[in-house]
């Protein structure tokens, strides 16, 4: 801290005085505090989502017997241990719902884009630090209001994730009143929470980028946070907009989803899609841009086709917006409209693979270095490469005739999601660790679980294609009371048992993310000998980061570059005797 | 840019050949803000304009339930705030501070940034003020967010003539009019306590000046947004 006491004036005062626990910790308008709150919250959001899914998997693999210590639910949840469809039902809604807006989401954004964006274009902070703390605690209010549904009467939302109407929009349909508002009031927040961050990392991007850093000077990482955030500015608000229909249909007893009156159900469908396959990308873009960072400095070769590159993200975050449909083959809208949606959908595989083709350039006839960020990020290509397979069977509207809301687009929906979003993040937190807490995470631990994760995680989730192929429909209570399904019995038997294998494993990634607070080794400055602005930095990054900012000199990917000498890596900051200052740099 | 002196222009940052956009961060901000609040009254006008032509039924003749000669009234007065709302970015520009001030030669006085705020201030809160008492004379008439109250006036009315009052989709009618109208009012209301807000903080101590008045082009953006929303729903709502 001594060095950021001469920062220079134009930086404000923050960090001369000593500030208090509440504002330093709690109330926090730095950057790098919002990004580790958002941490902490988000991955106890994951554990939580996690704990729900294992009661399914019990349910799935063993219907009609006892949960494990299910007698502490109360009566309305499980009958004599055994987990009631009522109960089932709010198990599936939650688990998806806590997974995709209050794990994964905070934990791409809320997380990295708070954390990394101000670090890696070379600033202080976000353009907006008071908006950046209302973004987070907005947040965690909507995941307080959402878990409250488990404890009031008739329990949590219940009409899946998706919410499709007019079962979610009528109580008498449902049987759940004040689960299902509470549902709608957490989303309407958490949307005003997104679209203040997603405001404030736009405009950082746009203007507060160091001198030197040019748009094609800036990580991949950066990048495609930069086009999700524009992705989450324009796809949430609609989803608010229609979760406050649905609040009103359930409360005030207007009649926008319920046919009845007039309303239309498949309206529901469209909004919710029409932000739904963006949130899809908002997913998945800033994983394949944090893992192109850590594959580049893992191989120690520029990342192939940084251009291209970018370009794919571009091209897929603009695609997102005319695929809705493809969620809706079976609804009963127009069928002409399917085969347009069923083509704009096939052709997003064209950028997916150039990315994943590049990741494959850039590994090969690397240097490679198999350290744990790198393991999962290779997971990750991996694993999303069979997710985005998958995903053209379901584009196809025949096929998906036969797949659709079965056990295979489970299957599918955790490729990408787990083996991707989350891969990637079992990537980037170790890889970033040392930048947030100045210690390293464990690479033993790391790669059991790693290993571990990997292994069981296939067991899981690939034996479900085959259930979905054989017609088991997704969300079922008790698929053994079907006769063509109960011969399947032992596959799922199968999966559950690897389903709380992968669980457990996942405790070694709560231990040593924990245990490294304290007792990690201490971290240098540079672990990975990576390029970025933010290894210019001490590790933990300090208050207010720079004290003036950084002159950029060249691109992030300099690896085993003839210019950099001895060190096979060459920093972004680093000036070399050829190059010049860039434009509006101070003097030093 | 905003870290800069006092003497430095800050309402047009320097030097388009370093990063950034040449505009300042506030007002980029508010942009996207409002790039994302198009799309959030995309999803209601756009749910309006689907059950509209999906209904099973004839929509209410305009004029048959809603007050148009009053929203007419209404919708001037929003405008008229939107023109004192120029005057005051203009009085600004030109570093006129104050509130009222004597023209030589001139019979009418100059009005300055603290007059025409003051004057974007009160139709704002006119324009929420009108929009109160027609909700209350609807209700009391019988038209809710449900449809047409049981019992009520307009209920008897549509009975006489269905379909001039649209008898068949009321409900959708009261659904979507309420909630339509109801988060435009929303946001005005917002705009009225923001204004309210920089009145008291800045306006009146003389904060702004014409090296910077961030404050009122931000909110100038704003408050022409919400007024634009109001000119397309009074036409989509109350006119066709």
């Amino acid at each position: 801290m001594t060095s950021v006491a001469h920062a220079a004036p134009a930086h404000g005062g923050a960090q001369h005085a000593p500030m208090s626990f509440w504002r330093k910790y709690i109330f926090s308008t730095d950057h790098k505090i919002i990004g580790i709150q958002f941490l902490f919250v988000s991955l106890f959001f994951l554990l939580l989502g996690g704990l729900l899914a294992m009661q399914i998997r019990w349910q799935l693999g063993f219907p009609g017997q006892p949960l494990p210590g299910g007698g502490i639910l109360p009566e309305s949840m499980t009958s004599g241990g055994v987990i009631l469809p009522e109960y089932y039902i709010q198990l599936v809604t939650m688990h998806g719902t806590f997974m995709v807006f209050f794990a994964i989401m905070p934990l791409l954004m809320g997380v990295y884009a708070n954390f990394l964006i101000p670090l890696k274009i070379g600033t202080h902070d976000m353009a907006f630090p008071r908006l950046n703390m209302w973004s987070f605690w907005l947040a965690f209010t909507a995941g307080l209001i959402m878990l409250a549904g488990f404890f009031v009467p008739d329990g949590a939302a219940r009409a899946g994730w998706t919410m499709y109407a007019p079962l979610s929009a009528r109580p008498d349909l449902s049987g759940a009143t004040y689960g299902q508002i509470l549902w709608c009031i957490s989303i309407v927040v958490l949307g005003l929470s997104s679209v203040l961050g997603s405001v404030n990392y736009i405009t950082t991007v746009i203007n507060h980028r160091a001198p030197g850093m040019t748009w094609f000077r800036m990580p991949l990482s950066v990048w495609a946070l930069f086009i999700t955030a524009i992705l989450a500015v324009l796809a949430l608000p609609v989803l608010q907009g229609a979760a406050i229909m649905l609040l009103f249909d359930q409360t005030i007893g207007t009649h926008f989803f319920d046919p009845i009156a007039g309303g239309q159900a498949l309206l529901w469908q469209h909004l919710f899609w029409f932000f739904g396959h963006p949130e899809v990308y908002i997913l998945i873009l800033p994983a394949m841009g944090m893992v192109s960072d850590i594959i580049a400095n893992g191989s120690r070769k520029p990342i192939f086709g940084y251009h291209s590159m970018v370009f794919a993200i571009v091209g897929i975050a603009f695609l997102g917006w005319i695929v809705w449909g493809h969620h809706m083959f079976m609804s009963g809208m127009n069928p002409t409209l399917g085969s347009t949606f069923m083509v704009s959908t096939l052709l997003i595989s064209v950028p997916s693979a150039i990315k994943v083709f590049n990741w494959m350039g850039t590994m090969w006839r690397g240097n490679l270095r198999f350290t744990v960020p790198m393991l999962n990020a290779v997971g990750f290509v991996s694993m999303f490469t069979i997710g985005g397979l998958s995903g053209v069977f379901m584009a196809a509207t025949p096929v998906d005739m036969h797949i659709h809301d079965t056990q295979f687009i489970v299957a599918h929906l955790h490729y990408v999601l787990f083996g991707g979003s989350l891969f990637a993040l079992f990537a980037a937190i170790p890889y970033w660790y040392p930048k947030m807490f100045g210690r390293m995470m464990s690479e033993a631990i790391g790669k059991w679980h790693f290993w571990l994760t990997f292994v069981t995680y296939n067991l899981v989730f690939f034996p479900m294609h085959i259930l979905g192929m054989n017609g088991e429909m997704r969300r079922l209570y008790d698929p053994t009371q079907y006769d063509f399904l109960r011969g399947l019995q032992p596959l799922r038997v199968f999966i559950s048992i690897a389903a709380f294998a992968l669980f457990a494993s996942q405790l070694l990634f709560v231990f040593n993310f924990l245990w490294s607070l304290k007792r990690g080794k201490k971290a240098e400055q540079n672990p990975w000998q990576d390029n970025g602005l933010e290894w210019s930095l001490p590790s933990p990054a300090p208050h207010g980061n720079w004290d003036r900012p950084p002159n950029v000199y060249r691109g992030p990917y300099e690896f085993s570059a003839p210019e950099a000498g001895n060190a096979d890596f060459l920093p972004q900051h680093v000036k070399l005797a050829t190059d010049k200052e860039p434009a509006g740099s101070l003097p030093r | 840019m905003t870290h800069a002196t006092a003497t430095a222009n800050l309402m047009h940052p320097p030097a388009p050949a370093e990063p950034g956009s040449g505009v300042y961060s506030n007002k980029l901000g508010m942009w996207i803000f409002l790039a994302s609040d198009v799309m959030f009254f995309t999803a209601l006008i756009g749910s309006y304009i689907i059950l509209r032509f999906g209904a099973p039924g004839e929509w209410a003749r305009p004029n048959a339930v809603l007050n148009v000669p009053l929203t007419a009234f209404n919708t001037f007065l929003l405008i008229c705030s939107s023109v004192s709302m120029v005057k005051a970015y203009a009085a600004i520009v030109d570093g006129k501070k104050y509130f009222l001030r004597a023209v030589p030669g001139k019979m009418l006085r100059d009005g300055g940034l603290k007059f025409w705020m003051l004057v974007t201030i009160i139709c704002g809160a006119a324009f929420v003020g009108v929009q109160v008492i027609e909700y209350i004379k609807l209700v009391t008439e019988g038209f809710t967010p449900t449809g047409y109250r049981e019992g009520s006036l307009l209920a008897e009315h549509a009975l006489g003539d269905p379909v001039k009052f649209g008898a068949t989709v009321g409900g959708l009618y009261g659904s979507s009019f309420f909630t339509m109208t109801g988060f435009h009012g929303f946001h005005v209301t917002c705009g009225v306590v923001s204004m309210l807000y920089l009145y008291f903080t800045k306006v009146l101590p003389e904060k702004y000046s014409p090296q910077d008045y961030r404050g009122i082009e931000v909110i100038g953006l704003y408050w022409h947004f919400v007024d634009l929303v109001w000119i397309i729903l009074f036409t989509i709502v109350y006119l066709v």
